[in-house]
């Protein structure tokens, strides 16, 4: 067997009464690639941050080289030969990619950008990237970027690579190359930490598997001798009962119809691939997937706010009948239309919600523009906003505070609160739930439900596989921007929605 | 003439001289990210602190040396300038205050100090009338001549100076390590963080130098231009048209040096051309700053990355909002 | 094994950003900011002309408030800035940094004293005031509205923009004054000396009286407008997310364009008071650096109206203050600036204290974070 790259022992991490990691250990060899697997929340990039240098680990050790090390900033973990690849690349735009490298390297002797071209040819010829070292980064792919962050790493003598989700970004196509660059390292004895969600990915390039679940190492196996179903059981766990109260579909009609829409991203990615799905009314339709699989960008193009590339979105309406398209309209635009269409976004105080501005005047945001005077008027918003603290039990000096000092849990329900009080007939949510506590969330559920009962047809972007179960009636899997399957949320298993949030091989699954 | 053109050229490149030197110490101050508009109240404290450095020289003994003569008022020019750059540095990069409004406040104050101290001054000490260093601004003025065929070129050395530190700056930011960093700094300070880099340091740094080398311009004015004289608000705007020549060069110092010649000869042309109306002559005098505005608005459609201002250009850096 | 858990890497001064502050501590702040600036200033007077400091401060209430001509001449200064001040104001709540006030009023000014001189006394008082207002505003939204419009297309810097477009409005004003004084000098005289056409009536029999009451309404208005309009909750959206205003569907570069029409206005609208209230000519330094010294009188006030009223006045009272000392004591009168110049840093500074909070690291909080 070969020597461990690095060994992690009891490792364990708290963030407040958050525990992060829990009794940690793993380890690494050299010339091998270990796959880091977990949902979202996992611990994964809190333990990669502690290797990397960024956190300290509360209690445990970390061994490099069989020797036990203290990694208290990025700068010893450099030191260690660690190099970590962020999802967030970390370049300088107007830089070529050889100055991106060298960056903040502070050597002895004559600087000269030609030395460090030729190394970094070097570099690139001997694990076949193909990298021109004179582009500038602006200029580059996603793909390319990544090259120049794995290079950066390289360059910096790395013998340890995390690479955190380094394939959510990529084409499959690009995807081979980096895998092939990877198993050359491998070769070359180094050894690799890749954070994936894709189990395909898992199952072509490791060597091993860790499995994290809520902080903890489930275990690591050795990919050869497991298979992806062992693998999604043992990443999602066994199901738990929340107890949340699901009331039964009454008279489903279609209310929104979404056929065929694609949309790519400001540097060309495709964000959404083909998606088609229909919302009813009296109906909770459930949007589960990996995070970033594009449930920002599908409930952004419904609502107005981004342009999709081509299909269509036609809302019907419960009155009339009419069927409105939706599509290349702004908010105020499909407001006029008369679709009642609400939407809570992901990012509350960056687009939901202005952080400066008081309770009442954050009630009155969708509606401002309404009444015929020029003047805002402010007593219904006040009502409303005095309606909304009393009934949703919302803790706050008054409603004249700006939103911005009101807790995490308070600014949601603010927040759902004013898109409920519109009376809406489609109802999006994205993660309405995420850094709640558990009363608060199902103060949110509840509603959600009453909604629903209400004949509102409600969208709902979760994470928590468990209250997606739940809460919804049917689910809609997302993975890599596009549909893996729509399930029936009463039947579906835990594996089975695991499974196809995992699943961007292609091709509907038909389970 | 050509004689005159040749007049024409060497006194648009006197008047070119003092923006030459605002527009490089802008430069290197842009690309640390911090815009400085209190540049044209840094020029004025680098003359007026030149002056008195030299009036108290030449106060103090009767038989100046050249050196020293040279030495003490670009000394107290230095210190001046810096001493104005870190109030700027401490409010925007230390407390984060907003650029715009502590550069314009430092532009009042700077100019308040140039010409209170400049009417002032004698004054305090029971003297009358204007202030006029003799002495210290002919050691200034003193022509460093050559010719080039029969054409003779003759400017004092800060002329040459200028030009000088306008090429050695293009050198540092592009061909070295600190240039890289400091590049860095200005475009993405996270990444510069993130990368190692001293991000306040380099700030500070680039503010205080830039600074120091922008009041040399205040000097030359005083010093050469003026030969040792100060007239109340004698420099007038010239520190807005070299925060103009910034944008106009596209933050390159090589380029700095030939639009600041442009420049100045924009700001005399009127004399050099006969029978122009005193009308007319405003027009001309208007075209620095139309120009400017075009290669802004040019730049921006065009979208261009390499000819946009620093991208952070503006912004405070504080780690924690990262 | 123990020394390896109990490592800490807070730094010993941690500075984080405050939830907020009681708005009654955060004036505290600022006031406290003032006096120390009073008192640096008057150590500076002070060691420059040798009195004491309360013979200091009492030339400058003087200064200020002496005799009635005084007062008026302060309240005339008062309103010109305060006028600017309120003029950027929408602008900068919509984080738009239009430094370009001063070219905005001189062009106002250049519209009012273009009427004047073209049509002299043609035209009787009422028409012709009403006319040179609608011109001056006219002129003042154009000079706003095109760096307005490059931002909205194409995001050109705005803050470089309306600065340049500031020099071009000088320049316009030299040429103007070549082509209308025609001995050749710099300097316009008085436009209309005799008919005084063109020019703000005197109301009980005080010149400045009108003007005054000019900005006294625009400063309520504009109040109103920010606070209780529709578009002035555009721009407050605008200013503080683009996203938002994305999620709620406000166009953004009609209200950017909107909003500089607006400033550019009032700055046009400040152009008028100065020719017509005021000075009844025009010249290339007629604004004198109010556009500058606004934009700070703006901000200090938290971009708030009424609150300007005040900040406006601190200015003033400073600046006239200065003169004042310097005409006693014989010192040229850029003591102002430097006056104006300490307290602007300390005010600037401050804010620092009122945004951040700075925790020292303390025993019993390492306690609590092991």
């Amino acid at each position: 067997m070969q020597e461990n790259a690095i060994e992690l022992k009891h490792i364990t991490k708290r963030f407040g009464n958050v525990v992060a990691n829990n009794n940690v250990s793993l380890c690494v060899r050299k010339g091998e690639i270990l796959s880091l697997l977990g949902e979202n929340g996992s611990g994964k990039t809190t333990l990669m941050n502690m290797i990397s240098g960024i956190y300290y680990p509360d209690e445990g050790h970390i061994f490099i080289d069989g020797k036990e090390v203290v990694i208290s900033s990025p700068k010893d973990s450099f030191k260690y030969g660690i190099g970590m690849v962020h999802q967030h690349f970390k370049l300088v735009d107007l830089f070529t990619a050889t100055e991106n490298i060298v960056l903040g390297l502070k050597e002895k002797g004559r600087f000269d950008i030609k030395i460090a071209k030729g190394d970094v040819k070097a570099i690139s010829e001997k694990y076949g990237f193909a990298l021109d070292p004179d582009k500038k980064i602006y200029e580059m792919s996603v793909s390319e970027k990544q090259t120049v962050e794995i290079i950066k790493v390289l360059y910096r003598g790395a013998e340890i690579l995390i690479l955190d989700e380094p394939t959510a970004v990529l084409t499959p196509q690009e995807t081979q190359k980096l895998f092939k660059v990877l198993r050359r390292m491998k070769e070359d004895g180094k050894a690799i930490i890749i954070i994936t969600h894709k189990l395909h990915e898992v199952m072509s390039i490791s060597d091993r598997v860790a499995v994290l679940r809520k902080g903890e190492c489930i275990g690591v196996v050795n990919t050869a001798e497991t298979n992806a179903s062992t693998l999604t059981e043992m990443m999602v766990g066994k199901k738990i009962e929340l107890n949340i109260e699901r009331s039964d579909v009454v008279n489903p009609a279609d209310r929104l119809v979404v056929e065929n829409i694609n949309y790519f991203d400001k540097e060309g990615v495709k964000i959404l691939d083909n998606i088609s799905f229909t919302a009813r009314s009296g109906e909770i339709l459930g949007i589960a997937g990996i995070a970033g699989s594009g449930q920002r960008e599908l409930l952004e193009s419904v609502a107005g706010l981004i342009t999709v590339a081509s299909g269509k979105i036609t809302y019907h309406d419960p009155v009339t009948g009419a069927e409105e398209d939706l599509c290349s309209k702004n908010p105020v635009q499909i407001r006029d239309l008369g679709v009642r269409l609400s939407f809570v976004p992901e990012d509350r105080l960056g687009m939901g919600l202005v952080a400066n501005m008081d309770i009442v005047d954050n009630m009155m945001l969708r509606s401002y523009n309404d009444g015929k005077t020029v003047f805002v008027e402010r007593k219904e918003p006040k009502n409303l906003a005095e309606r909304i603290i009393e009934q949703l039990e919302v803790v706050t000096p008054n409603a004249q505070t700006p939103v911005r000092q009101l807790s995490g849990g308070n600014v949601q329900k603010v927040l759902v609160g004013r898109e409920i009080a519109s009376s809406p007939t489609v109802l999006m949510a994205a993660y309405p739930v995420r850094g709640l506590d558990i009363n608060s969330s199902y103060l949110i559920y509840n509603l959600l439900t009453k909604q629903k009962d209400s004949g509102v047809a409600v969208v709902f972007v979760g994470e928590d596989l468990d209250v997606l179960l739940e809460l919804c009636d049917r689910i809609m899997v997302i993975a890599g921007g596009r549909i893996s399957g729509i399930v029936d949320a009463r039947t579906a298993t835990k594996e089975e929605v695991g499974f196809l949030m995992t699943k961007t091989d292609g091709g509907l699954a038909n389970e | 003439m050509l004689e005159k053109i040749i007049a024409f050229i060497c006194a648009a490149i006197v008047q070119g001289i003092p923006l030459l030197y605002g527009a490089t110490g802008e430069i290197i101050t842009e690309k640390s990210g911090n815009l400085n508009l209190g540049i044209p109240g840094i020029m004025y404290v680098g003359g007026i602190s030149g002056i008195i450095g030299g009036y108290f020289y030449e106060k103090s003994t009767a038989e100046p040396n050249v050196v020293l003569c040279i030495l003490i008022p670009l000394l107290a020019c230095i210190i001046g300038s810096v001493l104005m750059s870190l109030i700027y540095s401490f409010l925007t990069i230390t407390l984060h205050a907003n650029q715009n409004v502590t550069g314009l406040a430092l532009t009042t104050f700077g100019m308040g100090i140039g010409n209170f101290f400049g009417g002032s001054l004698l004054s305090f000490f029971g003297e009358s009338g204007s202030i006029s260093l003799l002495t210290t601004g002919t050691y200034y003025a003193t022509p460093l001549g050559f010719s080039i065929g029969k054409i003779e070129i003759s400017f004092g050395f800060m002329a040459y100076l200028a030009v000088i530190i306008a090429l050695a700056t293009s050198f540092v930011l592009n061909r070295t390590r600190v240039g890289l960093h400091l590049r860095a700094v200005g475009e993405n300070p996270a990444t510069a963080d993130a990368a190692g880099i001293n991000v306040t340091l380099y700030k500070y740094l680039a503010t205080c130098i830039g600074g120091a080398i922008a009041g040399m311009g205040g000097l030359y004015f005083v010093m050469d231009y003026t030969t040792g004289a100060w007239t109340n608000n004698g420099f007038g705007d010239r520190g807005w048209l070299a925060v103009a020549i910034v944008i106009f060069a596209l933050w390159k110092p090589k380029s700095a040096i030939w639009c600041s010649f442009v420049f100045g000869g924009l700001y005399i042309v009127c004399v050099y051309i006969p029978g122009l109306s005193s009308a007319t002559k405003e027009l001309i005098n208007m075209l620095p700053y139309i120009v400017t505005i075009l290669v802004l608005i040019i730049t921006s459609a065009r979208k261009k990355r390499e000819h946009q201002p620093p991208a952070s250009l503006g912004l405070p850096y504080f780690r924690e909002e990262r | 094994m123990s020394d390896l858990k109990t490592k800490k890497h807070e730094p010993v001064i941690h500075i984080t950003k405050r939830a907020d502050l009681v708005w009654y501590k955060a004036w505290i702040i600022r006031a406290v900011a003032v006096l120390a600036a009073l008192i640096v200033s008057a150590v500076v007077i002070m060691l420059l002309t040798k009195e004491n400091p309360i013979q200091i401060y009492a030339s400058m209430i003087e200064g200020n408030f002496g005799t009635e001509r005084r007062i008026w001449v302060m309240l005339k200064e008062l309103a010109i800035l305060l006028c600017v001040s309120l003029a950027v104001t929408p602008a900068f709540k919509m984080r738009f940094w239009n430094i370009g006030a001063e070219g905005q009023v001189l062009v106002g000014a250049l519209g009012s004293a273009a009427c004047m001189f073209y049509l002299g006394d043609s035209l009787p008082l009422p028409a012709m005031l009403i006319l040179m207002f609608i011109v001056s505003v006219i002129c003042g939204i154009i000079w706003g509205i095109i760096p307005a419009f490059f931002k909205a297309i194409w995001n050109t810097n705005e803050t470089l923009f309306t600065l340049m477009m500031n020099y071009v409005a000088m320049q316009l004003i030299s040429f103007f004054i070549m082509v209308w004084v025609p001995n050749g000098s710099s300097v316009m005289g008085v436009i209309n000396p005799q008919t005084k056409s063109g020019w703000l009536p005197e109301v009980f029999g005080q010149k400045y009286l009108l003007s005054i009451l000019f900005v006294a309404v625009t400063t309520i208005i504009l109040f109103i407008y920010l606070k209780e309009s529709k578009q002035g909750y555009e721009i407050t959206v605008v200013g503080e997310s683009e996203n938002t205003a994305r999620y709620v569907g406000i166009n953004v570069k009609k209200v950017i364009i909107r909003t500089m029409a607006i400033s550019g206005g009032i700055c046009g609208m400040a152009g008028f008071l100065l020719v017509s209230g005021i000075n009844h000519t025009v010249s290339a330094n007629l604004a004198g650096g109010v556009g500058f010294t606004a934009i700070m009188v703006s901000w200090l006030a938290k971009f708030n109206p009424i609150v300007m009223v005040l900040t406006s006045f601190i200015i003033v009272f400073l600046q006239i203050g200065a003169g004042e000392i310097a005409t006693s004591f014989r010192l040229n009168q850029s003591i102002a600036d430097i006056v104006t110049g300490i307290i602007l840093f300390f005010i600037i500074g401050c804010e620092f204290f009122v945004r951040y909070k700075i925790n020292f690291r303390t025993k019993e909080k390492e306690e609590k974070n092991a």
